[in-house]
This record gives C-alpha cells, sequence and structure tokens, in this order.
C-alpha cells in the first residue's frame, strides 16, 4: 500500500526559501544563554532526587536500611524497588519477553554495577547525595555474565533466571537463494569485526520534572527528551488515563542524538511527585548518567560471510549479529531490527541470510542511539567491501562502483523488502574524487608513507535510511501490530495575518523551527521569519513520534506542507469567491493575488474576510483560517509478510573519503583530510543539514578511535565520566569538505531525505577503512571499535619482531 | 558562611555551604541560567564563565573562592551596553555561521571565543581550535563553530570598537 | 556531584594554614582546585575542612634569584607560560606547560598545586624532577626543602608532611651558556593526561661537550623518575653511533622501571613510546645546542 502524497511534489522550481541559506532561527536564544533546559526550570517547593547504587554486577538484594538517612533533615523519602513494583507495573518491553521485567530501581536483584537500587528526595541535590552515603545495602553476590557469546551458553549465569534464558532475541532471516548464490560464487570470505560500546553522550544530562495536582489530577512532566509517545508511556506505567498525563515540548533539550528516552526516569519521578504531593526534580548527574542512565548504544559482533565473482560482484551476504543489550531489553533489541532495511547499503547483493540476537549480560541496558544500529551495520558491511577488493586485488572504491544500485534502477528493493526511493551514487563518487583531488590525495599518501609513516585512504559509501517507519517493531516481535508512524502539525493564521504554527515534539538542536517555517513560509509565500513556531503541550497536541529515525525533515516538514497547502487552498478560494473567477485562475503570490483579469486581493483582504466578514465568504466555508494535519510515513502502512517488510521511505546517501597517517611506534591516527559526499535529496536548511553532518561525523570518529563504555572482568565500568569515557575535542576533529548532491524523493513534497543521522552512519567505516589501509602490507588488521593508538601500535611491533624472528 | 560576588557588574551575596560552586551559585543563587552544568568535574567546559576577564570552569571553583573577583556570565558577555534582544558581535557571527545546534555548549563557546579575540584579534583557524579545544561540543562537530569565530574575529576588526564590546 | 560537606578558611599566613592542618588532620588547601573539585565532587576526597591559601602574601610571584628562579606556589600555569623570566630561564618549564590542561583550566591551577597533587601523568611533577627542583615547605613553623627527585613516591603520594604548605618552588638556572631543552607527550587526545611524556634538558660546553644531561619520563609509572644516561656526547663531532648508544642508554634505563597498564594504554605501549619520546626530547635538546653552536 503506497500512501497518497496528496499535492504534486514542488521538485523543479527554485525555491524562494527552501534550500536558501537562511539563519536558524533557534540560534538566537541559544547564543544569549536563553535556552530553557529542564534544569532551569524552577518550581518553588520542588524535592530533588539523587539515586543510589550498587557497584556489584549481579548481586540479590537482602536489605535496605534507609532509617539513618531518612532521620536527616531535609531528606524526605527514600524509595526502593520494592515499593515501586508493588505500586506500578513493568516498563514496556518492546519484545514479548514478558519475564524480563524492568523498573526504574532494582527490584529483588541488582543487574549490573551501577544499577540505581534506591531513589533519595531531599531538599536539596546535595542533602540527597548526603543521604546516599546514609544508607545500608545488603546484598549477597551473584554469578555474573558480560562476554554476549558467554551469555548464550547452557552454563552461563542468568540475568533473568525467570525468563530461563539470556536470549532476548534470536531471529533467523533468509532473503533470497542465499545457499544457490554461495554455491555459485567464484570465492567466499569470512571474517569477524565487533563494534564496541560506545553512544552519543550529551553535554546536557537527562532530567525531568513531574508535578502532581491533586485537584485537577494531571500529571505535569517536563524533561529533557526524545521519545516518541512519551506521555502514553508514562501514563500505562503508572495506571493514569491518557489525558492525565501532560508532557511540555517546549523544554530545550540540550542534545540528545538519540539516547534520551527517560521513560523510567520519568515513571520513577512521576511516582514520587504523587506519593509526595510536591513537584520532584532528578537531574542525572554525570555519574548516574554514564553508569546507569539512558547512556550506552550497542555492542555487537558481527560474523560475516560474503560470496562473490572474480569480476568483483558481490552475489550473497551473511550476517550473525550478536548484541550486547546489557542487564535489560530497552531497545537493544530493535536496532538489530532497523539496519534490516538498508542491509546491503547501497549495493546490488542479492540475497541475504540475517541473524539478530540479542543478549542480556550484567551490563547497564542500551538505548537507541543515533541511527538505530545502522552505523555499525555499515561497518561491517564496508569492511566486507573493503576484504573483496583485496582478496581481488581490486581497488575498493572500483568494487564498490561496480556493485552499486544504478541511478535507473531505482525505486530498488532490496532483498528484505524494503524499497530504496532514489539515488545517484556514481555521480556523488564522481563529485567527491573531484573535489578532494583523488590522486592528490594517493600522491599524500605515498608520500607520507616514504617519510616512514603509516599511511591509509579510508573509504565508506553508506546509505542513511530516513522516515522513520518503525516496521522493524513487528517484523522482530509478530504480536506487535503497529504500521502507523505519523507527525502532525497545526497552522492558525490570526485576526491580524500573522501565522502560528504548533509542532507537537521536544527538539534537540535540529532546527525544527526554522524547518516547519520555511516549509510554511515557502507554500504561502510568506517571509519565514514573520512565521512564529510554537511547541504546546502534549494534551495540546496531534499525535507525533518524536524526531527519530531521520524523520523530522520528511515527516515534519510534510505534515507542515500538507497543513499550509490547506490554508493556502482556503485562501485561493476566497480570492477567487472575491474576484468572481475561477480558483484555477487565480495568481497566487504570497501577500497580492492576482485574478487573470489583473484584480488583485491582498493578504489582509483575505483575512478580514477570513476572521470578520463571514457574508464575504463562499456559501459554506468556515470561519478563520486554521489548519492541522496527520500524516503517515510515505510507503509505510504494511504488516511484514514473509519475513520481509518495507521499511522506511527514502535513502540519503553518503561517500566519505579520509586519509588517515600515524607514527608507527606512536599510533596515534591523524585525519590529515577529510572529505564527505551528501546526498539527502532536496534540503530545507543547508546550515541545519551541513552542521548535522559534520557533526555526525565528530561522532563517528569518536566511535572509531576513542570512545568506549569499557568494562573490567570484575564488572566494574572503568569509563564513569569524562576522565576516561574520551569524546572528540576541536583538536580531534578536522576541517572537513562537503559536497553536496541532491537526488530528490519521489515520496516527499520537496524531494527532501532525512540527513539527521548524516556522518555518524559512515564516518566509523571509512576510519577503520583507513586505518587497515595503512597497515595492509604488514597483514595485520583491526576488527574491533574503537581502535586504540595502544592497540595499533603493539600491533605493528609484533609483527617487526615477528619479522626480526624469522630474519 | 555569608559571601558576596560581583557578578555581572552587580553584588550577589548570600548565605550559603562552603561547598557550594560558582557554577551553583551563578545558577541557583544569583539565578542566571546560561551558565550550564554538563559534567561538573571540569571536562566539559558548559559551565564557563569569566573570572576577571579570563574563561575558566566554574564547576571548578568553590563561591568562596571567587570573593573578589569579577564574575562575567553569557548573560553579559558584551557588558551592559546592549540592550535585551541585541547580540553582540560573537553571537551574531555563531547565528550567521550556524555555529550551534542544540545551543548547550554554546555559552561556553561565545566566552572562549570572547577571550580569544581579546588577546589575539586576528587567530589562524588553528588557533582557534585551540582556543576551544576545553569546551566540548557533541552536536556540531566544531567545524561550525570555528567558521563563526573566525567570521566574529573578521568582523570585529572592521570596527573601530575596542575588542571589549564584542 | 556535589561534594560532601566541608567547613573553609582563609588563612592570611603560611603559619596559620599549617596550624590549621595540624588540629584537621584530614585537611585539605585548595590552590587552583582544578584537581581537588573534582575529586571532591565524585566525593574521593572528603576532608573535613578546606584551606583557601590564593589569599596569602608573597604564594603568586616568580622572582629571579641570581643563580636560580623561584616560583611561587600560587603561580598560575597561564602566569608562568606567559612569563618572559621562564622562558628566559626555564624554557623546559614553558614548553611543558603548553601541555597543561587547556587555557581555562590554566587560568587557575598553579604550579604549587599540581605539584602536591601528584597526577603521575602530570607535566609539572615531570618537568621539576628533571630539573631537581627544590620544593620549599613551610611545616610546624619551620621551612622544609625537598629535591623533586626524592619527592614522588607513588601515585598521587608524596613526602610532603602531613602539616606542610607548600609555598614555592627553586629552579636552578643552567650554568652553562649552552641548553637545550625538549618535551614531548602522547595523550589520547590532545591535553589529556600523558599515556607517556619525556622531558629533557643538557647543557653543554663552549667546545660542545654535554656536562648535564637530564631526562626524565612521566605518564608510564607511578611517578616522573628520572633516567641515568651516562653517554659521552660531543656536539662539535660528527654524530655516528651517537643516535644509537643514547638509544641503547635509554632502553636500559627505562628497563629499570615497573610500566603501568590500564584500558587506555598497555604496558607495552607506554615503554615503546617514551623509549621514543625520550628519544626525541633528547634530539630536540641536542639540536637546540648544535643550532646555537654552529
Amino acid at each position: 500500500m503506497v500512501h497518497d502524497m496528496g499535492p504534486k511534489p514542488m521538485r523543479d522550481k527554485k525555491y524562494r526559501f527552501l534550500s536558501q541559506p537562511r539563519r536558524v532561527v533557534e540560534d538566537r536564544r541559544f547564543v544569549a544563554g536563553k535556552g530553557h533546559y529542564i534544569a532551569d526550570y524552577d518550581h518553588a517547593d520542588m524535592a530533588h532526587v539523587a539515586l543510589m547504587p550498587c557497584h556489584l554486577p549481579a548481586a540479590r538484594i537482602d536489605a535496605i536500611d534507609a532509617s539513618a538517612a531518612l532521620a536527616m533533615p531535609g531528606v524526605i523519602d527514600v524509595v526502593t524497588g520494592a515499593e515501586l513494583a508493588a505500586a506500578i507495573d513493568p516498563l514496556m518491553n518492546g519484545l514479548d519477553t514478558p519475564k524480563v521485567r524492568r523498573y526504574p530501581l532494582a527490584v529483588g536483584q541488582v543487574r549490573y554495577a551501577g544499577e540505581w537500587v534506591c531513589a533519595v528526595i531531599a531538599e536539596s541535590r546535595a542533602i540527597a547525595e548526603d543521604a546516599i552515603e546514609h544508607i545500608r545495602l545488603e546484598t549477597t553476590a551473584l554469578p555474573f555474565v558480560l562476554d554476549p557469546e558467554q551469555a548464550l551458553r547452557d552454563d552461563s549465569p542468568l540475568v533473568h533466571p525467570d525468563h530461563n534464558s539470556n536470549v532476548l532475541l534470536d531471529k533467523k532471516f533468509v532473503w533470497g537463494p542465499v545457499d544457490d548464490d554461495f554455491s555459485a560464487a567464484d570465492h567466499q570470505l569470512n571474517f569477524c569485526v565487533t563494534w564496541g560500546r560506545n553512544s552519543t553522550v550529551p553535554i546536557e544530562t537527562f532530567g525531568v520534572v513531574a508535578e502532581w495536582n491533586a485537584w485537577e489530577q494531571m500529571l505535569d512532566i517536563r524533561a529533557s527528551v526524545q521519545m516518541p509517545k512519551y506521555a502514553d508511556q508514562i501514563a500505562r506505567a503508572l495506571g493514569l488515563a491518557g489525558n492525565q498525563v501532560r508532557v511540555h515540548y517546549d523544554i530545550d533539550v540540550g542534545g540528545s542524538y538519540g539516547v534520551k528516552r527517560g521513560i523510567k526516569h520519568a515513571v520513577l519521578i512521576g511516582y514520587l511527585a504523587r506519593k509526595l504531593h510536591r513537584p520532584v526534580r532528578l537531574i542525572e548527574d554525570r555519574l548516574e548518567n554514564m553508569r546507569a542512565g539512558d547512556a550506552h548504544g550497542p555492542e555487537r559482533k558481527f560474523d560475516v560471510s560474503v560470496a562473490f565473482d572474480k569480476d568483483g560482484t558481490v552475489r550473497s551476504m551473511k550476517m550473525r549479529a550478536l548484541d550486547n543489550a546489557g542487564a535489560y531489553a530497552g531497545r537493544a533489541p530493535f536496532q538489530l531490527g532497523k539496519p534490516i532495511g538498508a542491509i546491503v547499503g547501497p549495493y546490488r547483493i542479492g540475497s541475504v541470510a540475517y541473524q539478530a540476537i540479542s543478549v542480556t549480560t550484567n551490563k547497564a541496558a542500551q538505548e537507541a542511539v543515533r541511527g538505530f544500529g545502522q552505523a555499525p551495520t555499515n561497518y561491517a558491511l564496508e569492511t566486507a567491501m573493503d576484504r573483496v577488493a583485496a582478496f581481488l586485488d581490486m581497488d575498493r572504491l572500483a568494487l564498490r562502483q561496480h556493485n552499486f544500485i544504478k541511478t535507473d534502477e531505482f525505486p530498488y528493493l532490496i532483498p528484505s523488502g524494503s524499497t530504496y526511493d532514489s539515488g545517484d551514487y556514481h555521480t556523488v563518487i564522481d563529485k567527491v574524487m573531484a573535489a578532494a583531488d583523488y590522486p592528490k590525495l594517493v600522491a599524500t599518501c605515498n608520500q607520507l608513507r616514504k617519510d616512514g609513516m603509516m599511511a591509509g585512504i579510508g573509504i565508506a559509501t553508506c546509505l542513511e535510511p530516513s522516515g522513520g517507519n518503525s516496521s522493524f517493531e513487528p517484523l522482530l516481535n509478530e504480536s506487535n501490530q503497529t504500521t502507523t508512524w505519523m507527525e502532525s502539525c497545526q497552522i492558525n493564521i490570526d485576526a491580524l495575518g500573522t501565522v502560528t504554527a504548533r509542532i507537537h515534539t521536544t527538539s534537540s538542536g535540529q532546527g525544527h523551527e526554522t524547518l516547519v517555517s520555511t516549509v510554511i513560509g515557502e507554500i504561502l509565500g510568506i517571509d519565514p521569519d514573520s512565521i512564529r513556531v510554537v511547541r504546546p503541550n502534549s494534551l495540546e497536541s496531534l499525535p507525533g513520534n518524536s524526531p527519530v529515525g531521520s524523520r523530522m525533515a520528511i515527516m515534519l516538514g510534510g505534515a507542515a506542507a500538507r497543513a499550509a497547502e490547506k490554508l493556502k487552498a482556503k485562501i485561493i478560494a476566497i480570492a477567487a469567491h472575491h474576484l468572481q473567477c475561477d480558483a484555477t485562475s487565480i495568481d497566487y503570490q504570497g501577500g497580492a493575488m492576482l485574478s487573470a483579469n489583473g484584480r488583485h486581493i491582498t493578504w489582509d483582504d483575505i483575512i478580514e474576510s477570513a476572521h470578520r466578514q463571514i457574508h464575504r465568504l463562499p456559501d459554506g466555508m468556515d470561519p478563520g483560517l486554521a489548519s492541522f494535519d496527520i500524516m503517515q510515513v510515505p510507503t509505510g502502512g504494511d504488516l511484514p509478510k514473509d519475513g520481509k517488510v518495507h521499511m522506511y521511505p527514502c535513502y540519503s546517501f553518503e561517500f566519505h573519503l579520509v586519509l588517515v597517517a600515524f607514527d608507527p611506534i606512536i599510533g596515534k591516527p591523524e585525519i590529515r583530510s577529510y572529505t564527505i559526499g551528501h546526498d539527502c535529496g532536496t534540503v530545507i536548511n543547508p546550515a541545519i543539514v551541513s552542521g548535522m553532518t559534520y557533526g555526525g561525523i565528530a561522532h563517528g570518529i569518536g566511535a572509531a578511535l576513542l570512545e568506549e563504555f569499557a568494562y573490567d572482568e570484575s564488572g566494574q565500568l572503568m569509563t564513569q565520566s569524562f576522565l576516561d569515557y574520551l569524546m572528540p575535542s576541536s583538536h580531534e576533529v578536522p576541517d572537513i569538505q562537503l559536497v553536496k548532491h541532491c537526488t530528490p524523493s519521489p515520496h516527499t513534497v520537496f524531494g527532501q531525505k532525512g540527513s539527521g543521522e548524516s556522518g555518524y552512519l559512515g564516518a566509523p567505516a571509512a576510519i577503520s577503512s583507513a586505518i587497515n589501509h595503512a597497515v595492509a602490507g604488514l597483514d595485520i588488521s583491526f576488527d574491533k571499535l574503537p581502535i586504540r593508538m595502544s592497540v595499533i601500535s603493539d600491533k605493528i611491533a609484533a609483527t617487526t619482531h615477528h619479522r626480526s624472528d624469522s630474519e | 558562611m555569608n559571601i558576596t560576588i560581583d557578578i555581572n557588574g552587580k553584588d550577589v551575596s548570600a548565605a550559603i555551604e562552603p561547598r557550594v560552586t560558582l557554577l551553583d551559585f551563578v545558577r541557583d543563587v544569583a539565578g542566571l541560567k546560561g551558565t550550564h552544568a554538563g559534567c561538573e568535574h571540569g571536562v566539559c567546559g558548559a559551565c564557563t564563565v569569566l573570572l576577571d576577564g579570563e574563561a575558566v570552569r566554574s564547576c571548578l571553583i568553590l563561591a568562596a573562592q571567587a570573593e573578589g573577583s569579577q564574575i562575567t556570565t553569557i548573560e553579559a558577555v558584551d557588558g551592559t551596553a546592549r540592550q535585551p534582544g541585541e547580540l553582540s558581535v560573537i553571537q551574531d557571527a555563531f547565528c550567521e555561521a550556524h555555529g550551534l545546534q542544540c545551543g548547550y555548549c554554546t555559552p561556553g563557546m561565545v566566552l572562549a571565543a570572547k577571550t580569544l579575540l581579546q588577546h589575539n584579534p586576528t587567530p589562524s583557524r588553528e588557533q582557534v581550535r585551540e582556543a576551544i579545544s576545553g569546551n566540548m561540543c557533541r552536536c556540531t562537530g566544531y567545524v561550525q563553530i570555528i567558521d563563526a569565530i573566525m567570521l566574529a574575529a573578521e568582523r570585529l576588526q572592521g570596527r573601530n570598537q575596542p575588542a571589549d564590546g564584542a | 556531584m556535589k561534594s560532601a560537606s566541608f567547613d573553609y578558611v582563609r588563612p592570611d599566613t603560611l603559619d596559620a594554614v599549617c596550624s590549621c592542618l595540624a588540629s584537621h588532620p584530614d585537611a585539605r588547601i585548595i590552590a587552583g582546585g582544578q584537581s581537588l573539585v573534582p575529586m571532591l565532587a565524585m566525593r574521593l576526597a572528603r576532608p573535613s575542612l578546606v584551606i583557601d591559601i590564593a589569599h596569602i602574601d608573597g604564594l603568586s610571584a616568580i622572582r629571579d634569584d641570581n643563580d636560580a628562579l623561584v616560583i611561587g606556589a600560587m603561580v598560575r600555569q597561564a602566569a608562568a607560560l606567559s612569563d618572559p623570566l621562564v622562558a628566559t630561564h626555564l624554557p623546559l618549564l614553558a614548553k611543558a606547560l603548553t601541555h597543561v590542561g587547556h587555557p581555562p583550566t590554566r587560568a587557575r591551577g598553579t604550579v604549587g598545586g599540581s605539584l602536591v597533587h601528584a597526577d603521575p601523568s602530570a607535566e609539572i611533577p615531570l618537568v621539576a624532577v628533571t630539573l631537581g627542583a627544590s620544593l620549599r615547605m613551610r611545616d610546624a613553623g619551620e621551612d622544609v626543602e625537598f629535591n623533586a627527585e626524592e619527592f614522588f613516591i607513588g601515585p598521587m603520594l608524596t613526602m610532603i608532611p602531613p602539616t606542610a604548605c607548600l609555598f614555592e618552588i627553586c629552579f636552578r638556572k643552567p650554568t652553562s651558556a649552552y641548553v637545550g631543552t625538549g618535551f614531548h607527550e602522547i595523550a589520547a587526545r590532545r591535553s589529556d593526561y600523558a599515556l607517556a611524556a619525556a622531558a629533557a634538558h643538557i647543557e653543554a660546553d663552549d667546545a660542545g661537550i654535554v656536562q648535564d644531561l637530564r631526562l626524565a619520563i612521566g605518564g608510564i609509572s607511578d611517578f616522573p623518575q628520572r633516567l641515568p644516561i651516562d653517554v659521552h656526547i660531543d656536539l662539535s663531532a660528527c654524530k655516528t653511533n651517537l643516535d644509537s648508544n643514547l638509544t641503547t642508554a635509554i632502553d636500559a634505563a627505562l628497563d629499570g622501571i615497573d610500566v603501568v597498564e590500564d584500558m587506555h594504554a598497555s604496558a607495552s605501549y607506554r615503554r615503546r613510546v617514551a623509549a621514543e619520546l625520550a628519544r626525541r626530547a633528547v634530539d630536540d635538546a641536542l639540536s637546540e645546542i648544535a643550532q646555537d653552536l654552529s
């Protein structure tokens, strides 16, 4: 079922506002320090929460004695998991795993080092932290498991004994004649790569304030959050009606990039607010965040086999993806599912076998991370292409170009059921090669090698599926029958003729106010800067699904466009009525509209009629000038069938070309050159898209070289603060050359595709490619991210010793 | 203990515990929310303020230590010369170059830029990179931030006013 | 991450500081606070009393004492970095200071504070050890002195008596006209604490014969340590065999050091990189002298 998109795509005109270099309207308040973040929200009578962790990776909770803490001045309450479990339902699981129960606090058992066992509520955060030190926790240590392969074994300790297994998900898909294709192929190779546990770690931690008004029976929630259906989930968990929870979307979020789901926090704080009849505030400190917040991301081992011919054609692929979910399900298992929608990347691979395994271990639970599993999968795919090229002694780029889906082959159906909308991969490659002066890059690389450095060129060609259709949920869990994934927008033109739009989500830097005002301004022909965008609360909002899955340019842009078109149609109808002509002969030019015979009517005339002069409106037309639109994701709406489903509507493309050099002893990779070709269709605001792309690359550099939530053998998290979890500073991110291309999508009103995950999806693969290219002559490779300097140096040194031994 | 701190040219007095940091004092006592807490252990730089004109990490200073110094926060980055709603040259350059996204690190970046441009009105890209190396950003990848500061430097050079009015 | 409660005092004199330390055995001195405050925030340090020494006269000056440069304990790292006396007489310290933290931490962090904090990866302790600086402190009414080479005894562990307060650091000026220095550090990111660092200070006579070769490494063990190098170096002669003699001597000296290992770097990495950085530091220093001689 292909959803009707409505008005004809406006791709061919040069736009007045869209795609033009325009300022991002949100920036004004942020540069002045006038953002409105959750920690800025002050309320008289607010109580403050701190969370007490247990530092054992697995333990039975025998007793919690909070009496000394409760006796301290300023301490209001101490709540344990036992109290919570008696009062609320476990948090929702996306999979059918009812025995894997999760509450905001540990219940009966601690399942990872740092897990929260108590919440202390006090008159100040400092007092709450003081009180934690007076709570006596008695525990009995239990056996624990950290390694996912070990977690699969029969003799492994079980993280959730009632579940009888550590396996949350083990699903095998076979799309196409995989075995036949492997038999028929000239060659096969196998390899294993591992994506280390990291995530996007925003500078602002998660925070939430909840207030319960017993008189109105209303729970007000303000949070630094990026979570679809947030109000619904809170209501369900707390046993409240949907319209008893009001989430305020006008809180600025200090970065999220996927992670700030905030369910366990909001449920806990909502419960406390109702119990204590005071506003309750939890702002995670950095230790709470890193150890046990919504902080960790995929930790995934890929076993890959590719079947290919001697001319470089990659016929088939088998991929086993084993992901270490941590102690609870969270969103982790679905991060194995989303990549299915682009499982072959930009390549014409005819068949795929994919096994997705998600296991529990005694590590912190994962949350959703930018790309939702696509970046790790691209890393595995791109490693495959590099390995095939090396095997065949073929140029790595030529191999990819040989396998690319060609421009005239779109729309292109991939084996797992998704249809790619459009693309022009070969042109992007050409543009980047020219812009980066590839021969000069190669010469530079060779010269660096002559000078004694290790140097390598890395390439990665990846897709960014965008639009956010979560059909991977029913694909991985048959009892989930969700096919709607919508977004909405409301527009009102007031009696003074000014336009206000309402969007129903929080934002964390994506510039949605600019996005929406630009789209509406373009359609109505008025200056976007005159359009105000506001964020009502969830009760005043229409349904939406938050900025996830690179969806907002498509979905929010789409809903805003459709709502604007409805208004425009009404304006034209009013004009036609006034000018006594056909609507089709109206030449709409924003502020002044002309009819065929040269008469015109102004914006103010229209407003006047609409608001105050019903006698001048066409018969049967309602007064006012307001519209709304609720839009389903284009091309979505189908349930999976036979293990296949169409996922996202639009597919952006990126080509990373990097030059990395390092001293063989020091082993510190330096990025000497970085060029990215980026095609996300029509760009609504260029600065927003370029900013996203650079930021995504920075995240990717971190994932490739620096960042890891590392545990030691005793199950302790070694990276609990920014002293050990190393993120790229301005020194670690080079200047980046961005080369743009536009292959519009046929599914969206302006041809726009998503770009919220751009850069991140390909950078780790490209950097790994470069480092491996640098050491290829030594017959060594690096198969795990992050690739640390120490590992590089040690591995190179080992070859030297081996060499000198054999001399 | 009772302390008084000069913040943005105004004396702010309060009775506080000695453990209160300058960051907490600025936000909770003086009520200025533009300075942000990111890590509270001195790595991210979101808490940057100016102390006697130099960029410092307010989470690493006890409020008591700041007595006798002049603290400038983002709210008064360009002194009191400008009206509310008016952006300084540096702030405007950040808007022009879109050198931000979520805005959380931005006050720190603007203050780091101001400090840099006071010492070095014509920095190279590398010098800008070094000047902001103590401020973490997870949104932008720094590229457009550096663009913004270079633009600010260019615009300040083109004016006849001292960098103090930045 | 709020600190545990503590009292705060701001004494006017060093002796007053010592009295506080004597009456509060778990008190901590706060200088710049860049190392102490994070520890307080994480509750790794829980003093009952914090003693602020910022207002004591005479601790913030850099003094030219003819044959020595004396740096007050409260001298801010940024001030030392931009001081012409330091640039002239302590080029090694000037080089090292550019690696210390970031401009906002150098604006507050102090030379003395970094020494007493004694992080094994810190640059200022490494320079102090290299140069054999004298650390002068006040303890119970008396001035006490330690040589930097004996002062650091473990990670965050020094010989400082529990009731003592460091007030100045005395760096002997070079005696020769021909001085070369070299400082190299490797960290995962620029300005992180070093995974390995090497500092070299070399003095030669007018004939180009090296009279004093001081080399130390940091970041690889529990505290910065001198590497004894006993190689005859004549810069007027040709350089054959010099490199391999030095390399052998450096490797031999490193053999005696217990190298640490953590998630960021293996011991073998640290050892290998330390040797390389030591070679580069010595090479830089010798090159500077050779340049001056020519």
